[in-house]
């Protein structure tokens, strides 16, 4: 099966290993991975932000870099809950109709893909502790994943897997919200970290990288014994 | 920046470093949670009864205009006066007025945000008319002269004995009095006042259109003694709370009530249709009702964001909300606060003065989640924001960025062109201070995906 990859703008700048841990677990699976390396960004910063002009032009160019009947995977429920359910509201009405249409269709976030796609949960991984997962916001509430990636790493070897309390609620990271409103994000991720130590352990998982990358600030800072980890990550550990 | 928005930022970050306040919302929230989740058990289909709620309050905010005349020709055939408020201070005038062909000196008052949105208590006492707030929460509130903390329950960020303390100082009793105790304080304090008052004034959480009556909620039965005793009744009320027909309250009362608290159904729910009528022993010899725009009819106007005047004021957005749940209801400086108060407050009020409230979210999505009439909350921030950039309200230094920011987006080229290492130089330099202490900063890699594709795959 042909696979196209899609590394938003902050995993390619700040975590190019996850993006690599993900090719890993997709070619064990048998996929054949590729990357078109005119891309950028899907453009959710700047309509975040409210400049949708802006977000369309780079829309625009996502649009044409991954005009693919192949299949679309991204380590990262933000990014992907932005094309599927905001590119309707940027292109209403545009020559790209049928071309976002498709996108919709193709494009999946990556333990999406494992689960709904290839319907595989088991890829042998291997990790020694204890695990909470962090349902991000994005992959929640705009792709409805829960249960997935949790059976997913109930199948990693040596890994005990521990509801934290509130894991639904929000880290506070929310894009430029936390540097605009620097305090407030870092009261939601201080609430979020105690809960995951509390729950006794060692690492906190998520499907998007952009918590984690908030997350992790915060536990480096106030030198807490939790490490963040991307599910790519894990799954690719131990083999 | 706008003062609001620096007031804003400052009360948030006192309030959001606050653990004792964070103690007792999430302790009452968490309260809250468990009640509404025993509550929505009494739907058989809940996603069902939202999304027909929704469809009620669009067909009746479409027809605002018709039935808001139907409201006001059967509301008046019962004798009830009908009085058009196009702004906070037209309803205030009226008010007044009404009060001195009364010659009131005194008003009861229930529990209704749209009087806290004209600040009316302020104003009728700098006319030296006395208005008691009746509902418990409430009446703690004003003992303290803070506003409410939540459209729902006003003194939630009080601890039982927070309020053991502020009566002890307001009313002189014994400082270690229970919740109880303290109940039977307010009760023996408000009989008087109902006996007195000369007006009674209630918002309403419904119009009705087609008895022509409003309906009002309420635990306490202040309500209805705030109505039963003075001979004048006078309702305020925002026109979007209007719904098409009394059938409907089967629906929307339920609803209001399990989100709202999460009880079945709320203990008192009235429906006034009217002063008293001829044969009756019982009730106000006059009824008022002051429909009130006051900023509303620019969400109507505003086709995106006109589904938030679907809102049922029932508070779970605020409840569900993880940046409400870390600063608290006062830090937003409007009346209606939370996700719900950041959608319409800069419609409301002026998109100057508070757009600032539409960008403080983290667009985590539980708002819409929660909402009984599906209203999209979230996304209706995005609107406001977008149209915060096309009205022009944003700075020339966050246009550049942005410019900045799609010019380097649209060229591959362009951001390979850095290494990772000057890259956080540049962070360090110029991304740390807004960053904050509390974080260390995210590390670039000293080189990209893309170039290690490139590097590895050939």
């Amino acid at each position: 099966m042909n696979v196209q990859l899609f590394i938003p703008c902050f995993v390619d700048q700040l975590f190019p290993e996850t993006g690599f841990n993900m090719v890993k677990v997709l070619e064990k699976l048998g996929c054949t991975v590729n990357y078109n390396p005119n891309q950028t960004c899907c453009g959710q910063p700047a309509f975040n932000a409210g400049y949708w002009d802006e977000a369309r032009s780079v829309a625009n160019k996502f649009v044409k870099d991954f005009h693919t009947v192949d299949y679309i995977v991204a380590p990262s429920g933000s990014c992907t809950g932005f094309v599927r359910n905001y590119y309707g509201k940027l292109f209403d009405n545009s020559a790209a109709h049928n071309d976002v249409k498709m996108l919709r269709k193709h494009l999946y976030e990556f333990t999406e893909f494992l689960t709904d796609v290839l319907h595989v949960t088991d890829l042998g991984a291997t990790l020694n502790g204890v695990a909470t997962y962090h349902d991000a916001c994005g992959a929640l509430r705009e792709c409805g994943i829960k249960d997935g990636p949790r059976s997913l790493l109930s199948k990693v070897k040596g890994l005990e897997l521990k509801e934290m309390n509130d894991c639904e609620v929000c880290c506070g990271f929310g894009g430029t919200f936390a540097v605009k409103f620097e305090p407030i994000s870092i009261g939601m991720g201080e609430q979020k970290v105690n809960n995951a130590v509390a729950s006794g352990a060692d690492y906190l998982i998520s499907t998007d990288l952009s918590c984690l990358m908030h997350l992790d600030g915060y536990i480096r800072k106030h030198e807490l014994n939790i490490k963040t980890m991307h599910i790519a990550d894990v799954l690719a550990s131990g083999w | 920046m706008h003062q609001n928005a620096s007031s804003f930022l400052e009360k948030s970050e006192k309030k959001a470093g606050d653990l004792g306040h964070r103690q007792t919302i999430n302790f009452n929230i968490g309260k809250y949670n468990t009640a509404v989740k025993a509550g929505k058990q009494q739907f058989a289909d809940l996603t069902t009864a939202r999304e027909r709620a929704k469809n009620i309050k669009w067909r009746a905010l479409d027809n605002l205009d018709k039935h808001l005349e139907e409201f006001e020709q059967n509301l008046t055939k019962r004798g009830g006066k009908v009085i058009w408020a196009e702004n906070a201070q037209q309803a205030l005038d009226e008010i007044l007025a009404i009060c001195k062909a009364k010659q009131c000196k005194s008003i009861v008052k229930s529990k209704s945000m749209a009087t806290e949105e004209v600040h009316l208590n302020s104003f009728l006492a700098k006319h030296d008319i006395e208005c008691v707030e009746t509902d418990l929460g409430e009446y703690i509130q004003q003992l303290d002269g803070e506003p409410p903390y939540h459209i729902v329950t006003p003194a939630m960020h009080k601890s039982k004995e927070d309020v053991a303390r502020l009566f002890a100082e307001k009313l002189g009793t014994p400082p270690d009095l229970t919740p109880q105790q303290l109940t039977l304080v307010a009760r023996e304090k408000l009989r008087q006042k109902y006996l007195d008052a000369e007006i009674g004034i209630t918002g309403a959480n419904f119009i009705i259109a087609d008895i022509g009556g409003v309906a009002v909620t309420e635990n306490e039965g202040n309500a209805r003694l705030s109505t039963a005793f003075p001979k004048t009744h006078i309702v305020l009320v925002g026109i979007e709370k209007m719904l098409p027909s009394i059938n409907d309250l089967a629906l929307f009362w339920p609803l209001l009530a399990t989100y709202g608290t999460g009880q079945n159904v709320t203990v008192y729910n009235s429906i006034f249709s009217g002063p008293r009528q001829e044969g009756e022993t019982d009730g106000p010899e006059e009824m008022y009702v002051i429909l009130m725009d006051n900023g509303r009819t620019n969400i109507l106007m505003d086709t995106e964001a006109r589904e938030s005047l679907y809102c049922i004021r029932c508070g779970s957005c605020l409840n569900a909300c993880p940046v409400y749940k870390n600063i608290g209801g006062h830090s937003y400086g409007t009346t209606y606060s939370g996700p719900i108060g950041s959608v319409i407050t800069p419609h409301l009020r002026g998109m100057e003065s508070y757009i600032h409230l539409s960008y403080a979210s983290s667009l985590c999505g539980n708002c819409t989640e929660v909402c009984p009439v599906r209203i999209n909350i979230h996304e209706l921030l995005l609107h406001n924001r977008h149209k915060a950039v096309e009205e022009n309200y944003t700075s020339g230094g966050e246009k550049m960025s942005w410019f900045g920011w799609k010019q380097a987006s649209l060229s591959r080229r362009m951001m390979n062109l850095v290494s990772g290492n000057v890259k956080n130089l540049f962070m360090k330099k110029f991304f740390a201070k807004a960053w904050g202490d509390d974080r260390e900063l995210p590390v670039f890699a000293s080189k990209s995906f893309n170039q290690l594709w490139k590097e590895r795959r050939k």
